[in-house]
């Protein structure tokens, strides 16, 4: 399994993501490794079809995949909680589904 | 460099959604006036603003005046356009000004980094707050109401006893 985990310092969402992901990597009990890549040119966002951070991908499937088609950008994603609520995370149950 | 507690408000006149220019001394009636840094496009301000209304609703009897301004580069966010802003205003029912600062005076007299960033000001409009809404994007989780408690305070003629916290949001972005 091939995790990409694609992060913009420019925004604080990562670390959130980041540790979110853990968990449920850890809960799950897969074994993977995250291959991690910064984005730091508008060019890149480009090239990457980089349409925020943060941006996980599970075997080049993204984990919301509704909003992977985002113009890409050096900015912050927008994710969407079940009720609605928007977020700058990924729900646990997105990334539950892209681990299955 | 951010403004300092205790420092004047910067001048300023921008249009608003509603289709009026809002000014500095158009606030001059309010007790307290919050400016607050902030944009359209970013989850982080999304995940605040109906906590922001709120806080707009709930103390405009007690002459609070609530601003929110975006200086964003409307070039490299269109989401941030001023009719974009007219937009997201009038779908979220905004209870507080949304203002454009198109040439970017009012973020940088600010100094403002982040959306959401809030600038508390009291009757002589110095800075007696600056940083978060509350302590938690996450309403359910939140447990300190930074901005309340400084409202709070300077209504009631004190200093807020926490003046100020790292607001977390989007970098603003600049042109």
């Amino acid at each position: 399994m091939k995790i990409e985990f694609l992060f913009w310092r420019g925004c604080p969402s990562h670390p959130e993501a980041h540790e979110l992901l853990a968990e449920v990597l850890a809960a799950r009990g897969v074994q993977a490794t995250v291959e991690e890549r910064e984005v730091t040119t508008q060019e890149e966002a480009e090239q990457l079809r980089f349409p925020g951070s943060p941006t996980i991908r599970v075997d080049g499937r993204d984990v919301d995949p509704a909003g992977a088609e985002s113009r890409p950008a050096l900015t912050c994603r927008i994710y969407y909680l079940p009720d609605g609520r928007p977020s700058p995370v990924p729900t646990r149950e997105q990334l539950k589904e892209a681990l299955r | 460099m951010t403004l300092a507690l205790g420092m004047k408000a910067p001048a300023f006149d921008l249009p608003g959604v509603d289709g009026e220019n809002h000014s500095l001394d158009s606030y001059a009636g309010a007790e307290v006036l919050v400016l607050v840094q902030s944009c359209n496009h970013c989850p982080w301000v999304q995940a605040w603003e109906g906590r922001l209304s709120a806080v707009a609703a709930d103390y405009a009897d007690r002459g609070v005046r609530v601003a929110a301004i975006s200086s964003n580069d409307a070039k490299s966010h269109p989401e941030d356009s001023f009719e974009e802003m007219q937009a997201r205003s009038t779908a979220q029912g905004f209870t507080f000004d949304y203002l454009y600062d198109e040439p970017q005076s009012v973020a940088r007299a600010l100094g403002a980094e982040r959306t959401p960033e809030v600038f508390v000001f009291d009757r002589d409009r110095r800075l007696v707050y600056h940083g978060a809404i509350d302590d938690n994007r996450d309403e359910t989780a939140v447990g300190h109401h930074y901005l309340r408690d400084a409202l709070d305070a300077v209504l009631s003629g004190q200093q807020p006893a926490i003046s100020e916290t790292p607001a977390v949001g989007c970098t603003v972005k600049w042109k």
